[in-house]
């Protein structure tokens, strides 16, 4: 599905990402998990082409989208959402998911409720709480056609009835079979979800693996707890 | 009959009707803060004037106008697409001096500040012009209308909200914004164009700032992102403008106290109601 091959990426002197290799299978929840300046964002967006790499390549269903403008690779089937959450506030829940997709109100309404966001198709975006907000991201995520699904952190931030509902969604979207790249914080939720665990940290890869054997990983520890 | 003076006020009104929902397009509903929108009312007054006055039918000038501005507005677009709010009215406002410095110092053109005087009537007689105008107005707002409820003004709008959003929902913002600029300046050179048919004469004052105050706030005041709240406001200002003429009573007066008071409402109108009479958008 996805593969990264050798991504560079350096901000001034600090390498933030480090010769990052790895692959997302069809149909599986791929998560990217590390400490916090690891460079787990920076390669979501060097994905999804809002930062360009220094080196390296990275292919999407057997096509190359290195260095592609960002509105490219989205057209060529990635979605994401952000860590912090971006609608488009002035404007009403229904335009936020026409923007993703031309599609009916009885599709866009079947998505909200899929998402568990029950607010009018007329509200205005800017009007909704910061985690009904997030949950309106996803399905506009959802909704615009994809073939992988990047969440960065769906779940922080929002309050705890809205990360349940958002683990709630994703388990959903496993059953359906879904591929996703998942940036989460919460290890429970993420060694019980994922098919794949990455673990990142200082800009490279440090493990990767089944989640029951990315747990009992003495670098791992290293890395969250230190020596 | 409609009374002469009333004929002069709705003409006017509908020119800047014009002027103000096309600014609307670029600042209220693309988030392109375009302070040079004036300087394309003013290049296609002088492209209009300039066509009329070499024998060029009038619709005809009218559209070369109109099509000489947009590819200027898709030009500046194109140059400044990755500039963003205060940066873009830097560069849009530049764009104001240097369009008073050709407008004056290219003499063989424009006359410099002499001016262009003897500009062709479009229809002699008042009322048809003001009906004419009123017409275009009525187009413009028409277009605008539809092309904010379509997906295409949806995408205007996300770009507003968030360009970075917008582009990774799969949409070339690049292209949309050079759209929305195009769309917006060949609209406003219609309006130049309009108000140098009504006025016979065209100097390089046009591009003066004031103009551009009086637009601004007449937008604002009624609202970014909101069409109705334009014209309502363009009628409302501009109505006001018109009331001080029977109010003051030394005629050397009215001109500075009318750009007085559009300037204590742009103040006013920010402080206590940003989002202006009619508009869904934050300044």
């Amino acid at each position: 599905m996805l593969s990264l091959n050798n991504i560079c990426k350096s901000f001034g002197g600090v390498k933030a990402v480090d010769r990052c290799s790895f692959k997302t299978e069809e149909n599986e929840i791929t998560s990217l998990i590390g400490p916090n300046g690891a460079g787990k964002t920076t390669i979501f967006n060097i994905i999804s082409g809002l930062t360009n790499p220094d080196s390296g390549t990275i292919r999407l269903l057997n096509k190359d989208i290195t260095g592609m403008p960002a509105y490219k690779i989205a057209q060529s089937g990635i979605s994401r959402t952000f860590q912090l959450t971006k609608v488009f506030r002035n404007v009403t829940v229904k335009d936020n998911l026409l923007i993703a997709k031309n599609t009916s109100e009885a599709e866009m309404k079947k998505m909200l409720e899929s998402v568990y966001l029950h607010k009018p198709l007329d509200a205005i975006a800017s009007e909704l709480s910061y985690g009904q907000q997030r949950l309106l991201e996803i399905a506009r995520a959802l909704l615009k056609p994809h073939a992988l699904l990047m969440l960065d952190e769906p779940t922080a931030g929002v309050n705890p009835r809205v990360r349940q509902e958002l683990k709630l969604i994703l388990k959903n979207l496993k059953k359906q079979g879904k591929t996703i790249l998942l940036i989460e914080h919460d290890m429970d939720f993420v060694m019980d979800i994922s098919d794949k665990v990455i673990v990142m940290n200082e800009g490279k890869v440090l493990r990767e693996g089944k989640p029951k054997d990315i747990v009992k990983d003495k670098k791992v520890l290293e890395a969250y707890l230190g020596k | 009959m409609i009374h002469e003076y009333l004929i002069q006020l709705l003409t006017i009104i509908s020119i800047y009707a014009i002027a103000v929902t096309s600014l609307n397009l670029t600042m209220g509903f693309t988030g392109l803060i375009n302070l040079g929108h004036m300087v394309f009312f003013g290049i296609g007054a002088y492209a209009s004037a300039l066509l009329t006055l070499n024998g060029v039918p009038w619709y005809f000038a009218m559209l070369i106008a109109g099509i000489l501005a947009s590819v200027l507005g898709i030009a500046i677009a194109a140059i400044t697409a990755r500039l963003k709010g205060d940066y873009l009215a830097m560069v849009t406002l530049g764009l104001v001096f240097i369009a008073i410095a050709v407008s004056r110092n290219w003499i063989s053109l424009t006359r410099g500040a002499l001016g262009l005087p003897g500009v062709p009537d479009i229809i002699r007689n008042n009322f048809y012009y003001m009906v004419l105008c009123m017409s275009i107005a009525g187009i413009c707002i028409f277009i605008f209308y539809k092309l904010i409820n379509s997906q295409t003004g949806r995408v205007f709008q996300a770009i507003r909200d968030d360009e970075t959003a917008a582009a990774v929902l799969g949409k070339n913002t690049y292209f949309y914004k050079i759209i929305s600029m195009a769309v917006s300046t060949f609209f406003a050179a219609i309006a130049g164009s309009l108000l140098v048919h009504h006025i016979n004469f065209i100097d390089p004052t046009i591009f003066d700032l004031e103009f551009l105050v009086v637009i601004v706030t007449i937008l604002v005041a009624g609202g970014l992102a909101s069409i109705k709240g334009s014209v309502i406001s363009v009628f409302a200002l501009l109505a006001l403008s018109e009331a001080m003429r029977f109010v003051l009573v030394s005629p050397a007066l009215i001109g500075p106290v009318r750009e007085m008071m559009f300037e204590v409402i742009l103040i006013l109108i920010l402080l206590f109601k940003p989002k202006g009479i009619f508009g869904k958008v934050d300044v």
